[in-house]
């Protein structure tokens, strides 16, 4: 028994290590060779996808010259950017007041708060469109609001599952915090917003941060949500993308694709740094 | 009301958390200046009524004072106690002198002054070289007095301790009760300390009050605890005991239960059950029928003697129960062997009518 233990925990021998190796590098060939095919594609030449016929940044150069693609990434990074803020604050809410309070009818908006993340995005973006056919005129009522611009519709779907995933995030954080922290807050005269502020926040930031990256991702990510909301003139770039695709595959996709992963990776790395510096402060 | 006196008044204080009563209509007036311990198990009720006293709770009934002053529902962040946390509750994103200055910083005091302050509490818990760690840094010892710089830095009108030795080894717990004790003198501020560490408490207050159930059984000093419980709870609690199962005769006579009276007062009813707890070390041993004038004695036979060094344990079973009688080892000389035929003795001033 106590030699099987020691077995387990030494390093694999001969040909189980090969073995392992070997998994190792499928699974991570899986993982990346999509990706490096994409990238090296992008500077093909031919505009045939899968044919090499030489180095050439002219997709690169149609990506900047076309304005339907720099338009619909401008509309997606608006509609990041406001649905990332909007849906960090009232997805921290909710954690807040699901990992600290106790109200009536609780245990049900927990159970409501996760639908988005388990129901199939198809029967989400069915919701949406009859949502907003139903309700759009009901929100231009109010002044300054204008449902029928498809920006204001797709920004308000991305929270809608947004919220989900960042509250989850957070509440994972909270959970771990010890409300007795809060409690000497309170009893070293803070007020619940100080106390909220000086040493809630601080201590949940990971947890906010994490929640906001997941949810600038999301919100990129999103195809099927964004078509079925999306109105003329308000176009995603993933739609837009999605669009292209109908008229064939052209290189100019993994041009677009390229620089979309260039800036999700550059924002990944930069939130890694941020926390590294943070960490590295509090020591 | 608004005794001067009176550090912390409560009273006909009830706690219900849904069908539980944590605390059971609790009257309690806590001195000024005292270092006053809330003993009892766990659940028994006494972390909940030090949270009342914070405000981290409130009392379902009944009223609550400080300096006279009616709490009420007032917030805990607007009453003039601290809390040194069972968990210390130090904030990790701070190093020591942001924790202590917490405070003060909330309460907007400038920063000269808070300067001054924060450096004063660090120095009077000896935690001077570490003012700029972080918690994470610290053993629990030092966790341990930065929490309590933490509350002291606010000069409050009383500071609530909940457990806060529970977290530390034996050692270190010993060290810090008699440097709390200390610090209670030194800063003159009413401690009021939650444990369910008996000898904690006898050791570092000058009242304690025993809880069980939600109830206060007893309030009183350290000896008169020891020494003349009040109730079978209380003297078991606090060290060990022996009782002797008894009957009121009138308010100054018991019956024991081989019928042999005994003088001793009492408050309860005749014909009451009740026992007579005599401290193992209140016993005395002799030769049958030796034992001295004025005390009380009981006939009976030794069935185990147990060396301790120190002391010498007896197990003495007379006719209707065993009792356990501890020696001093220099009064070891006379010494008795199991099978003995001996008389156990007490003076019945060391004797004390429980109920319960």
């Amino acid at each position: 028994m106590g030699k099987g233990v020691a077995l387990s925990t030494a390093e694999p021998m001969g040909a189980t290590r090969w073995l392992l190796r070997g998994h190792s590098a499928l699974v991570y060939a899986f993982f990346y060779a999509p990706i490096i095919v994409l990238v090296f594609y992008s500077f093909n030449e031919s505009h045939l996808v899968g044919r090499w016929s030489g180095f050439s940044l002219r997709w690169y150069e149609a990506f900047v010259q076309n304005d339907n693609i720099q338009s619909s990434l401008w509309v997606s990074v608006k509609i990041c950017a406001a649905s990332t803020v909007i849906s960090v604050v009232l997805g921290t809410l909710a954690a807040l007041s699901i990992e600290r309070f106790r109200w009536w009818g609780q245990k049900a908006f927990d159970a409501v708060l996760y639908l988005p993340i388990i129901i199939p995005d198809v029967t989400m973006a069915v919701m949406m469109l009859v949502f907003f056919g139903e309700t759009a005129q009901l929100f231009n009522v109010i002044p300054g609001v204008d449902l029928t611009n498809g920006l204001e519709k797709l920004v308000l779907s991305h929270v809608a599952f947004n919220i989900s995933f960042v509250s989850v995030v957070v509440r994972a954080r909270l959970a771990n915090l010890d409300e007795a922290m809060e409690e000497a807050a309170a009893d070293l005269y803070a007020s619940r917003w100080q106390a909220f502020r000086r040493v809630t926040l601080p201590q949940i930031m990971p947890g906010v941060l994490g929640g906001a990256l997941l949810a600038v991702t999301l919100s990129l990510d999103d195809v099927v949500v964004s078509s079925f909301v999306s109105a003329v003139g308000a176009t995603p770039v993933s739609v837009y993308v999605f669009g292209m695709l109908r008229k064939g595959v052209s290189p100019l996709i993994n041009a677009v694709s390229v620089v979309i992963l260039a800036a999700s990776m550059t924002l990944v790395m930069a939130s890694l740094v941020l926390e590294r510096a943070t960490s590295s402060r509090k020591r | 009301m608004g005794d001067k006196g009176v550090a912390v008044g409560l009273s006909g204080v009830v706690k219900r958390f849904g069908d539980v009563t944590a605390v059971d209509n609790l009257d309690l007036d806590i001195r000024d200046g005292e270092f006053f311990s809330l003993l009892g198990p766990s659940g028994c009720g006494k972390t909940t009524t030090l949270r009342m006293i914070a405000g981290l709770e409130l009392p379902t009934a009944g009223s609550i004072q400080i300096h006279g002053e009616e709490m009420g529902i007032r917030p805990p962040n607007k009453r003039p106690v601290n809390t040194v946390f069972q968990s210390y509750a130090l904030f990790p994103h701070m190093n020591v002198a942001r924790n202590v200055g917490f405070g003060l910083e909330m309460r907007k005091v400038d920063k000269a002054e808070r300067e001054t302050l924060v450096s004063w509490a660090i120095d009077l818990v000896e935690m001077g070289e570490m003012a700029h760690r972080k918690p994470a840094q610290l053993s629990g010892g030092q966790q341990q007095r930065v929490a309590l710089a933490r509350a002291l830095v606010n000069r409050p009108e009383v500071l609530l301790l909940d457990e806060p030795l529970g977290a530390l080894d034996l050692k270190l717990r010993q060290q810090m009760q008699h440097e709390l004790k200390e610090l209670q003198r030194e800063v003159g501020i009413t401690f009021v300390y939650v444990t369910h560490d008996q000898e904690e408490a006898v050791t570092m207050s000058d009242r304690i009050g025993v809880m069980h159930d939600g109830r206060l059984l007893q309030v009183d000093s350290p000896e008169r605890i020891y020494e003349h419980p009040t109730t079978r709870f209380v003297a078991d609690f606090i060290g060990q005991t022996n009782f002797l199962e008894a009957t009121v005769a009138s308010a100054d006579e018991v019956v024991l239960a081989n019928g042999d009276r005994l003088r001793l007062s009492t408050d309860h009813d005749g014909g009451a059950a009740v026992a007579v707890t005599v401290r193992p070390e209140r016993l005395t041993v002799h030769g049958r029928g030796e034992a001295p004038g004025g005390t009380h004695g009981l006939d009976g036979v030794v069935d185990s003697v147990v060396y301790m060094g120190n002391a010498i344990n007896y197990t003495i079973s007379v006719d209707w129960m065993h009792l356990e009688v501890r020696c001093p080892a220099t009064l070891a000389g006379d010494r008795k062997y199991e099978g003995d035929e001996v008389t156990v003795s007490f003076d019945p001033d060391h004797a004390s009518v429980v109920i319960g």
